[in-house]
């Protein structure tokens, strides 16, 4: 599903020139649940943000389901982050004036939908996230494990191949945690590619691989045995 | 690109974002709203000073005797000149190529008595001509006729406000006023635009004064209108002739300044023109200034508007929108509120103007108004410039890359 070969990405910052990652190579299958781990500032969120075609890597190749993914127009990279990716950030990045319902429903505007269909479909993965009752509340009205569940269900709503989540524990406690990922673990039981960016162990267990990075390069890149919920 | 599914994702953007609706849409209206009532005033003003100057005849000469400051053909100087009956005549005959109009003024003080109530007024005595000149506008009745210069009638018209001095609530028509010995029936009422003093004026035919003082044939002043056609050089060529004509006639040295004094109306209405298109120019400038003023709260607002957005636009491209569909809603909203709002703005300002009418009457605003072409074209003119103000900081957000977006806080 995703295949990325000698991927390099520095950041420029006046004269100096930072370079995050160092030539990553690594191949992910349909279905698979891949955390990336490393401690921070080795480089995780810039990686998943090349993977998730917000950033440009410097140098490599990148395929997503066997296209190539490089030097695409805004417009293009706008079509394939709608057809092909779904995002959960740490911070949710819900938007604050549409309420749970409209948030999901958002990318399947994108997608060209009708409105009936939009409102169907976002009702059916909030129901999935077991938000149905809160579709009418704002964020600012949620608590961050029913935000982030609303970010998971927009995620999924525009039915992605791949689901891309930095930290999507992040900003949750422990409880809360193990909900959200019981929902991302049940996804992937339904067949969706996920990767899962996170610097805590436990959640890294709950995955059935992990990728460890360290200053730009993996070190690591093992199954695992996975922790049900 | 217009599309009821995009208008509907533009009226809830609009209608969940309150602040920022109102801030924008309040920038366009107030911009519109004061261009409206600043124009509208310059208009006013331009309305009371066209009252003021241009309500009379614009096509006269008027000739006045003076004293002769030169000796010539053994008249010593220091001689008073005056006017009389063949003055009038030597000019119909002389003057039939220029001549429109000719009435003679004989200006006195005089106490006006009715119904033992007594004030003082300036009493003019004219030929029918005096009409025309002054463009004194009837009321009632009529004006001093031929038949009243022919019999020296004792018939006089009244100003409106003489009027409602003298006769209060009454009819004052064929009612008969004192002056000095005799009395003298009512026979007209009038008005003038030129204001109250003029409205505080009696007419009387000037034989009739002339017969009321010694029966002499003595006239204070000459008022001449010309053919309109003749335009400023005519007007010119005219007073010069008229005034060789006085000079030999009444023997005054050609090179005296004093012994006669013709006031040509033309070159004051060129003056009061230019000063009519000199207060155009201001209000015109005023508009400008308002409208660019305007412009640049929109643009002001504009970019805070799509910087306070940033990060929502990175959501939205994260989730799949297009450049273009980004610069299509930040367009399509500012445009609708600018629209919406510009109307809203005009609207009250023309509301306004029209509620105002005279009541700033004595602050020379009279009859405040905006012509429609003028205010749809400044209207047009703010959402225009309020969508291109939009476009450059929408395009800008467009062309940031997600994750740049997506980190603003
Ligand atoms: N836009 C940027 N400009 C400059 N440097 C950046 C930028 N984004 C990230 N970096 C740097 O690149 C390195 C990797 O950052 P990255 O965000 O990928 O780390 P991370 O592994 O996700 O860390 P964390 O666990 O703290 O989120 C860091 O040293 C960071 O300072
Ligand atoms: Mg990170």
């Amino acid at each position: 599903m995703i295949q990325i070969s000698n991927l390099h990405k520095s950041y420029k910052m006046g004269s100096n020139s930072l370079h995050v990652l160092k030539g990553i190579n690594f191949k992910i299958d349909e279905g698979e649940l891949v955390a990336i781990m490393g401690s921070s500032g080795s480089g995780k969120s810039t990686l998943l943000n090349i993977l998730g075609m917000l950033d440009i890597a410097d140098e490599g190749n990148y395929l997503l389901d066997n296209v190539l993914i490089k030097d695409l127009t805004e417009t293009i990279a706008a079509n394939y982050r709608n057809r092909f990716l779904g995002f959960v950030f740490q911070s949710f990045n819900l938007i604050n004036y549409k309420n749970a319902l409209e948030n999901v429903a958002l990318p399947l505007y994108y997608q060209g939908l009708r409105r009936k269909t939009r409102q169907q479909k976002a009702l059916e993965y909030l129901k999935k996230v077991g938000l149905l009752d809160w579709a009418k509340h704002l964020p600012s009205e949620l608590s961050g494990g029913q935000k982030q569940r609303v970010a998971i269900a927009r995620a999924m709503a525009s039915e992605p191949k791949v689901l891309l989540a930095d930290e999507p524990t992040g900003a949750l406690d422990s409880n809360t945690s193990r909900e959200v990922m019981s929902l991302i673990q049940k996804i992937n039981d339904e067949g969706k590619t996920i990767l899962v960016v996170t610097h805590e162990i436990d959640i890294a267990k709950m995955c059935k691989r992990i990728i460890t990075l360290k200053d730009g390069v993996i070190i690591e890149d093992k199954k695992t045995d996975q922790i049900l919920l | 690109m217009f599309s009821r599914d995009q208008w509907q994702e533009i009226f809830e953007t609009i209608r969940k974002n309150k602040l920022r609706t109102i801030l924008s849409g309040f920038t366009v209206a107030l911009g519109i709203f004061i261009f409206i009532i600043l124009f509208g005033f310059g208009n006013g003003l331009k309305n009371s000073f066209e009252q003021f100057f241009l309500d009379d005849a614009t096509n006269t000469l008027w000739l006045y005797p003076g004293v002769t400051s030169k000796a010539y053909q053994g008249f010593k100087d220091n001689r008073r000149i005056e006017f009389e009956n063949s003055d009038l005549i030597d000019i119909k005959e002389n003057f039939t190529f220029f001549l429109e109009n000719i009435t003679p003024r004989i200006n006195r003080r005089e106490v006006l008595s009715y119904k033992g109530q007594s004030n003082i007024y300036n009493i003019r005595a004219v030929a029918p001509a005096h009409q025309n000149v002054e463009k004194t506008i009837i009321m009632k009745g009529r004006f001093i006729n031929q038949k009243d210069i022919d019999e020296r009638t004792k018939n006089i018209t009244i100003g409106r406000l003489v009027a409602q001095d003298i006769f209060k609530k009454e009819d004052p028509m064929g009612k008969y006023i004192e002056i000095g010995e005799s009395a003298f029936k009512v026979v007209g009422v009038f008005q003038d635009k030129s204001g109250d003093r003029e409205e505080r004026l009696v007419y009387l035919p000037y034989t009739t004064r002339q017969l009321m003082e010694k029966n002499n044939d003595k006239i204070d002043q000459i008022i001449v209108s010309f053919k309109q056609e003749l335009g400023y050089v005519g007007a010119l060529a005219f007073e010069k002739q008229l005034g060789d004509f006085f000079k030999s006639k009444k023997v005054i040295d050609p090179t005296d300044k004093s012994g006669l004094y013709i006031r040509n109306t033309t070159e004051r209405v060129r003056q009061n023109q230019r000063f009519a298109s000199t207060l155009q120019i201001i209000v015109a400038f005023v508009g400008i200034g308002t409208l660019i003023a305007g412009i640049i709260g929109i643009s002001n607002i504009m970019v805070f508007v799509v910087k306070e957005r940033t990060k929502e636009l990175g959501i939205r491209k994260a989730l799949g929108a297009n450049p273009i569909s980004i610069v299509a809603m930040i367009l399509n909203e500012s445009i609708f509120i600018t629209t919406l709002s510009g109307i809203f703005g005009l609207l009250i300002g023309i509301f306004m103007l029209s509620r105002l009418d005279d009541q700033l009457e004595q602050y020379f605003i009279l009859d405040p108004y905006v012509d429609s072409l003028t205010a749809l074209i400044a209207t047009f003119l703010l959402i225009f410039f309020g969508a291109i103000a939009g476009f450059i900081p929408a395009k800008r957000a467009a062309s940031i890359k997600p994750i740049v977006a997506l980190r603003d806080e």
